[in-house]
């Protein structure tokens, strides 16, 4: 009889435990990405929660020292997928304050567009998933439509979707075409509509409110103290914006405001992030209409003027001796960047996304770190969903809007 | 006042005297280096002074250079006060047979998993740190992969059975 029960080994005193320990995740269909929590319960009672990382780690870092810089640009678009052009928009505009270029307001007011569509794609997708998470999908199906959309304008900018690999250093790969400027008017016409229905689906929605008002709050104290930034330090009344702090890419020449809300929790997250897109639509239009401003030679800049690390036009190679040297010295790694140690900062979807970059005078960067904003403010989950109960830390979790991607790196 | 990289160095030198410190300046904005065991000291100073108030701490990770013996390992902080709006970096230079380094969490909640983080690829011992493990990579892993000493795969290298990649 003894001998029959040996292989059952079990922790010292876990039958006499009065609480549960639930394994969620890392591939449970509500984590919404590869990330692991050994929860104990007491009932539905969250006692303690102990988070695991780094299922997806790419050793970004590491192959980044190997890599001319054009060459990071898509791996920076893995880190937040849901908003990769601004990923992609903060490398390129760490590598230019290296390499101490300027870009012409062209330039500038167009990824403020791009990088604001991807604000808004981002917000979306976490407000309409925390939606998901409290029991309504219609939201989540709703409003995919103008991420589509989105997608679609990046296509028409870059030729892909998801991971955009968006620009150069410099400036773009190529000037926006009619069809990208056609869809743009057509999401700027469509989407306040659209954005609104969605506001009145959830925000005086007696059954959200409920779910998510007091879930995983916390106060503006500890949230600075866990290093959190971006809408979710927002939430808890710190207005603290990469874009009007340091502003980069002539963000000084818009008009808009940082919406903050009060108590940190996922209402309150929900709401900052609802009017954000609001502020960032505004952005759209007003760098809509001042790139409609430039006439003449003016309206067809694109990029700047940086033979060393500007890809030449096609039809310039073939036929002149200098872009094809370029050309071809860009295409092997073989163009030496500056000594110097550099760290930009932009607003991601979630916070302030860094990059710190040191060159040693090299081809390759000599360190390369990522300001990750997610894996920094995660390190607070414990803490927001103790004492709470389980159905809602699975909303909190969403409402911080956690990207494996970015966490692991 | 307005806080300037001037008035950081001015304050940071009456407090812990000449030479303590050696400082530069990078793209507009303020680096310095302070001495090993003394970097706790310099944070607390830094978070407490009213007028430096650097509560707000972006980052922290390493940097591994072999090139200069006795202080392989240089541990990088990004601080940031918000509302100056004023960044400034410190680093602190190690021996790579001994990196230890005092470490931050007691002041900032967030030095916690960053920490962590810089000890899975560097191996700093942080210490005093409450929970320092691995947290990117395995458990099981018994060398710090960003180091220097471990390159990247040689790309032409012709030793390796390509089908198995998919290569051949």
């Amino acid at each position: 009889m003894t001998e029959h029960l040996q292989h059952i080994q079990l922790p010292e005193g876990s039958i006499e435990k009065q609480t549960t320990t639930l394994n969620l995740g890392p591939t449970h269909p509500a984590t919404h990405g590869v990330f692991q929590n050994i929860i104990e319960l007491d009932g539905e009672r969250i006692v303690s929660a102990e988070s695991t990382v780094g299922y997806i780690h790419r050793a970004f870092e590491k192959i980044a020292e190997r890599r001319p810089l054009y060459q990071i640009t898509p791996l920076t678009d893995r880190l937040n997928y849901c908003s990769s052009p601004i990923n992609n928009m903060g490398w390129h505009l760490t590598c230019e304050k290296l390499l101490g270029v300027e870009t012409p307001k062209r330039v500038d007011y167009l990824r403020v567009i791009i990088m604001e569509l991807a604000r808004i794609s981002d917000h979306l997708i976490c407000n309409s998933i925390v939606g998901v998470d409290t029991g309504a999908f219609t939201g989540f199906l709703y409003v995919m439509q103008y991420r589509e959309l989105i997608y679609e304008i990046y296509e028409e900018v870059c030729g892909s979707r998801l991971t955009t690999n968006i620009g150069r250093i410099g400036g773009f790969e190529r000037n926006f075409s009619n069809t990208a400027f056609t869809k743009l008017e057509k999401f700027l016409k469509e989407y306040p509509g659209v954005l609104k229905e969605f506001e009145n689906l959830f925000a005086r929605n007696r059954i959200f409110m409920e779910r998510t008002i007091g879930g995983g709050a916390i106060s503006a104290e500890r949230a600075l103290n866990y290093g959190f930034t971006g809408p979710n330090l927002r939430a808890t009344g710190v207005d603290y914006d990469v874009r009007v702090h340091s502003p980069y890419s002539s963000y000084q020449d818009f008009d808009f405001i940082i919406p903050v809300g009060k108590t940190g929790d996922n209402y309150d997250r929900f709401l900052v992030r609802n009017e954000e897109m609001w502020q960032s639509l505004s952005i759209i239009q007003q760098a809509y209409q001042k790139i409609q401003a430039f006439k003449g030679e003016e309206a067809e800049v694109y990029h700047a003027n940086v033979p060393e690390y500007y890809l030449p036009k096609k039809e310039d190679v073939y036929t002149k001796m200098e872009a094809l040297i370029w050309h071809f010295k860009i295409i092997m790694g073989e163009v030496e960047m500056p000594k110097g140690e550099v760290y930009h900062s932009v607003e991601g979807g979630n916070g302030e996304v860094g990059y710190y970059l040191i060159s040693d005078g090299g081809r390759t960067p000599f360190r390369l770190h990522f300001r990750r904003p997610c894996f920094i403010y995660y390190q607070a989950y414990p803490e927001l969903v103790k004492g709470g109960m389980l159905s809602d830390a699975v909303v909190t979790m969403s409402s911080l809007n956690l990207i494996a991607g970015e966490m692991d790196a | 006042m307005t806080l300037t990289n001037d008035s950081i160095q001015q304050k940071l030198t009456a407090q812990f005297g000449e030479g303590f410190f050696t400082f530069s300046e990078q793209y507009g904005m303020l680096s310095f280096e302070a001495p090993k065991d003394q970097n706790l000291k310099v944070l607390q100073f830094l978070y407490d002074e009213p007028t430096l108030a650097f509560r707000f701490l972006t980052d922290i990770c390493a940097v591994h250079d072999p090139e200069q013996p006795g202080k392989e390992l240089a541990v990088v902080y990004h601080l940031h006060n918000l509302q100056e709006n004023v960044r400034v970096r410190m680093k602190i230079y190690t021996a790579i047979e001994d990196p230890k380094i005092f470490t931050a969490t007691r002041l900032f909640e967030s030095a916690n998993w960053m920490e962590r983080e810089t000890y899975d690829f560097y191996g700093v011992n942080f210490v005093g740190h409450p929970n320092l493990k691995r947290i990117l990579n395995v458990d099981e892993m018994d060398y710090f992969p960003l180091r220097k000493e471990f390159p990247l795969e040689d790309q032409t290298r012709i030793d390796k059975d390509d089908q198995m990649f998919g290569r051949g």
